[in-house]
């Protein structure tokens, strides 16, 4: 198990946010966690990426115990994350953002005298990134110049940069089209596969989206786990259809299926 | 290729000075030199770490009074073992107070800083047997190059191998920063700058750049405050006073921090818009508040922004 989450408690202050949550994350799958709005699940995905200590229980990535390590030692163990409002460097342009997830991945980021633009390791790291996500015509623009649908991507291409075994992904789809949503999906399972993710956790509100890209989906109601399983088995859950996806939206989704989106990867 | 040529032309302007112009205006340029030292270094933490500091005269005064110190009590008269030895002070003082400052940002970054600045401020003001309290310390003519200069008219020695040695000392200044702002580092240094979160998300820990930023930045400021001193012969607390600290602030306002040679020039057009005011009214900070504040309603870029070489500047009206 690469990621597991035991009996996860969290308050803040007297509410609590989370009540005994208990999650693993296995080699080569893809995890949605769905839920209602206040059910808990950005508070457990900051959790899971250290950035919040839990009142009580443990959190464990690769068998060691991550409570509250922070995001920069996190990202050091090989998980990254993106965010659920988009995190860019505003000043940036596309490729220097991609440029500084590769210097922190080759732990580059003290060389003080050395030319950044003439260090060939980073400058084809990012443009491989650019490449994948479709960036690379946009290299040299600024981060906050780009459509809302690229800063998403460019967000999430930073994380990928990163080359990390596990990737937390809150809400990879907010805020874009439903046009735009599919391919954001494709780009991001296309490159998954590419740099060999081990898995991949994502917070998802479109039920398409979480039904048709997911190994496994975990459905979160008031800070507990109210089902986890395949897609299959949690649609047809009339608990979990009735509490958080809805009768409309379980009765079918409109994006084709992608069981298994890592099933074929092969790190490189 | 066109800032090149600028470059090309300024550097010939600048040897070729001491030749065609008065002693005068060759002599102004000594401390638009030592401020050029300092503002390159501020800038690597108001331009490219998004921090302001309102204490760094602190760093200006440790280099000041370490050629003082050193000329008056001990036998060195070099300016290389000076400048070393200011340079090794300042980066000792800024690893001390940066580790307690950069844990903060904005205002309370600025206020921590100006509070430790103002402690300095007054250990020079109040510790007179060793730094001369207010009337401060001589600076006794230190040596270039090992070549004893003692001999020489004050003014010639000023107008001529010290005019040249500080633009040596400007120049190196400026190429191992243009390294620092295009290298890795600086790279990261500005990702912390606009969005701390996402640069600790990619693994860049924030606090550790803003600290080595800072301690970059006192090693510049104690530099240029070491090169203070000769020229006028004589050092005293007024260099570490907070006015100075906004002095030097408002040189980066003025050229435009988000461009590298905008603090630079900054210090040029102050340096001698300073001289001109002063010689023509008493209130000469009256006409440069005005001039503050009509650079940051009408021009937040500075004087490199009207140029528009610079990236866009948002100024905050909340």
């Amino acid at each position: 198990m690469i990621l597991e989450a035991r009996n996860v408690t969290k308050f803040y202050g007297s509410f609590r946010a989370l009540a005994g949550v208990s999650l693993g994350v296995e080699e080569s799958e893809c995890v949605s966690i769905i839920g209602p709005n206040g059910a808990g699940k950005s508070t457990l995905i900051n959790v899971l990426t250290g950035a919040l200590r839990p009142t009580s229980g443990s959190v464990r990535f690769k068998g060691r115990d991550v409570r509250g390590i922070g995001p920069v030692a996190l990202a050091r163990l090989g998980m990254a994350r993106s965010f659920q409002l988009v995190h860019i460097f505003p000043d940036l342009t596309v490729l220097e953002t991609l440029q500084a997830a590769v210097v922190s991945r080759l732990r580059r980021g003290t060389r003080l005298f050395s030319a950044l633009a003439r260090d060939r390791e980073v400058q084809e790291g990012a443009l491989e990134v650019a490449d994948l996500f479709r960036l690379a015509d946009k290299r040299h623009a600024v981060a906050r110049q780009l459509s809302q649908g690229d800063k998403k991507l460019l967000d999430v291409a930073s994380a990928f940069a990163l080359r990390p075994e596990i990737i937390l992904l809150d809400e990879p789809t907010s805020g874009v089209s439903t046009a735009d949503k599919t391919t954001i999906m494709e780009i991001l399972v296309t490159a998954s596969r590419r740099i060999g993710l081990r898995a991949i956790i994502q917070v998802e509100h479109d039920m398409d989206i979480a039904f048709g890209y997911s190994d496994r989906i975990i459905a979160l109601h008031e800070g507990k786990v109210l089902a986890d399983g395949p897609p299959a088995r949690i649609r047809a859950d009339r608990h979990v259809v009735d509490t958080v996806i809805g009768r409309t939206r379980a009765s079918g989704t409109t994006t084709a299926p992608h069981p298994g989106p890592l099933a074929t990867g092969e790190r490189g | 290729m066109r800032g090149r040529a600028v470059l090309a032309a300024v550097a010939l302007a600048a040897l070729g000075l001491p030749w065609v112009t008065p002693a005068y205006h060759v002599l102004l340029m000594l401390p638009f030199m030592a401020y050029a030292v300092v503002l390159l270094g501020l800038n690597l933490l108001f331009g490219h770490a998004g921090l302001v500091s309102f204490g760094h005269a602190l760093f200006i005064g440790i280099g000041a009074y370490t050629g003082a110190f050193l000329t008056t009590h001990t036998p060195v008269r070099s300016l290389e073992v000076i400048l070393v030895g200011a340079a090794v002070l300042g980066a000792a003082a800024a690893a001390l107070v940066g580790a307690l400052c950069v844990r903060y940002v904005k205002i309370y970054f600025g206020m921590l800083t100006l509070a430790f600045g103002m402690l300095f401020y007054t250990f020079l003001l109040k510790f007179y047997r060793l730094t001369g309290g207010d009337e401060g310390m001589r600076v006794l003519r230190p040596s270039l190059l090992g070549q004893s200069l003692d001999a020489m008219p004050k003014t010639e020695y000023l107008a001529g191998p010290y005019y040249y040695y500080s633009l040596a000392v400007l120049a190196l200044a400026t190429l191992v920063m243009w390294r620092i702002v295009h290298s890795p580092f600086g790279l990261c240094l500005r990702t912390t700058r606009d969005n701390p979160a996402k640069a600790e998300a990619l693994g860049l820990g924030v606090t550790r750049y803003r600290w080595y930023a800072f301690v970059i930045s006192g090693v510049y400021a104690a530099v240029g405050g070491a090169l203070l001193g000769p020229p006028t012969g004589n050092v005293d607390p007024t260099l570490a006073y907070w006015t100075q600290s906004g002095n030097i602030v408002f040189m980066t306002l003025l050229g435009g921090f988000a461009s590298f040679f905008g603090p630079v020039l900054g210090a040029f057009v102050f340096i001698f818009l300073q001289d001109t005011v002063m010689s023509v009214v008493v209130y000469w900070r009256l006409i440069f508040g005005a001039l503050l504040a009509v650079i940051v309603i009408f021009a937040p870029g500075g004087l490199m922004g009207l140029f528009g070489r610079n990236r866009p500047v948002e100024v905050s009206r909340t």
